[in-house]
């Protein structure tokens, strides 16, 4: 050592530092190749449906009662959604609703009784800002990247906030363990268990397979989905040319879920 | 030493208390844990196929972790497909991947979560094969 230059100094020096700041741990690593960030684990299917923010559109000139019976006999069953005749206990995804119900601020004394009671189908409105999403505790209920307003029922707690918050009843609580009152389950799909929130969730698991949300396919044509952001879109052509309403628009939640008079 | 007798005799019931556990299951049949993966299902396939999603080992060690990876990777970021480490892909999910080839859940599953005693909250929700039920009402 007694030899040693300023020059040779500085370069043990230069390689020491490099040394100790990881640089030999980087080549154990890569020759393991076990760098994770390089590698995409999870992917999406390529035959899956995307869009920027997925929509709805329901004539109700088109709605009958067994387009109606069909919608919500298709979803209720595919999702494994139990029958429980109890109003107070029931779960529904997609129903019907009397026409003065389900846009309670059109409701006029001199409305025609057709009107007033002609069939809707309702489903949870998917909002672009959904009050339910701000009100969960635990992120169980978010807005997915695609505006599908998601559950993760692994993460609900049942406090049921979501329900005060949501100004379309669109949300069902599971008072009681749902298995016992579904028939025909479809092996495909899980139950929910006893505690939980469920509602629509647009048919996320059949969009991410390249299908149509299960409504759609079963209404024969009277209800219409796709991207809103895209003007070329199906339900856009529709919206520019027909007059539309939004359940309790004015509230600001920004319905997905339009209908056509 | 004073009270050597008293110190001798404390020691030898400490002694008796500790081992307790060990003297008590002499004799005691020893439970083993055995999974069983010959379903028929994975018997049905070609040898050269009948490979996990990963490696035994690394699925023995870290199911429960890459489980909980797939559930948030497709409920909450929409990805279905999971690559695995030879670049194969598969469908993410408990019912319709892991379950189609390990339809033997109470000798899969149970086995060691019953040994080991956790209680995974999956059957709450998710469906279990069916065979299985078939089984269990014949027993």
């Amino acid at each position: 050592m007694s030899n040693i230059n300023r020059r040779e100094f500085l370069k043990i020096l230069g390689i020491g530092t490099f040394m100790g700041l990881g640089g030999w741990s980087i080549f154990e690593v890569v020759g393991k190749g076990e760098i994770e960030a390089f590698v995409e684990k999870y992917k999406k299917a390529p035959e899956a449906l995307q869009a920027k923010r997925w929509a709805m559109v329901i004539d109700l000139k088109k709605l009958d009662q067994k387009i109606i019976h069909d919608c919500t006999e298709v979803c209720h069953r595919i999702h494994n959604v139990p029958k429980i005749l109890n109003p107070k206990e029931e779960i529904k995804w997609i129903w019907e609703e009397k026409f003065k119900n389900a846009f309670p601020e059109m409701k006029d004394d001199y409305m025609s009784p057709e009107i007033k009671n002609m069939p809707v189908l309702v489903l949870c409105n998917h909002c672009e800002n959904p009050p339910c999403v701000r009100v969960c505790p635990t992120k169980a209920t978010f807005k997915r990247k695609d505006g599908i307003v998601m559950m993760d029922m692994h993460r609900c707690i049942g406090c049921r906030f979501c329900m005060a918050g949501c100004p379309y009843g669109a949300r069902s609580f599971n008072w009681r363990d749902p298995r016992q009152y579904v028939k025909n389950e479809n092996p495909e799909f899980p139950f929910r268990m006893k505690g939980v929130v469920e509602k629509c969730t647009f048919c996320y698991e059949r969009l991410d397979r390249g299908l149509p949300p299960a409504c759609v396919e079963a209404s024969k044509g009277a209800i219409m989905y796709g991207d809103i952001t895209d003007p070329n879109s199906e339900i856009r052509k529709i919206l520019s040319s027909n007059f539309a309403i939004r359940r309790k628009a004015k509230l600001g939640t920004k319905p997905s879920v339009y209908y056509l008079l | 030493m004073y009270d050597g007798g008293k110190i001798i005799f404390g020691l030898i019931i400490f002694l008796v208390l500790v081992t307790l556990p060990f003297t008590l299951s002499i004799g005691k049949d020893y439970t083993k844990v055995n999974p069983k993966i010959d379903t028929p299902e994975i018997m049905k396939l070609p040898e050269t196929e009948r490979k996990c999603v990963e490696s035994k080992d690394f699925m023995r060690k870290e199911h429960m972790k890459m489980l909980i990876e797939w559930r948030d990777a497709v409920v909450r970021d929409g990805k279905t497909l999971y690559v695995n480490s030879q670049g194969k892909t598969f469908n993410m999910s408990l019912q319709n991947t892991c379950m189609q080839c390990h339809s033997n859940k109470s000798k899969f599953c149970d086995e060691c979560h019953n040994y080991v005693k956790v209680k995974p909250y999956c059957w709450d929700c998710h469906i279990e094969p069916k065979e299985n039920i078939k089984k269990e009402a014949a027993l």
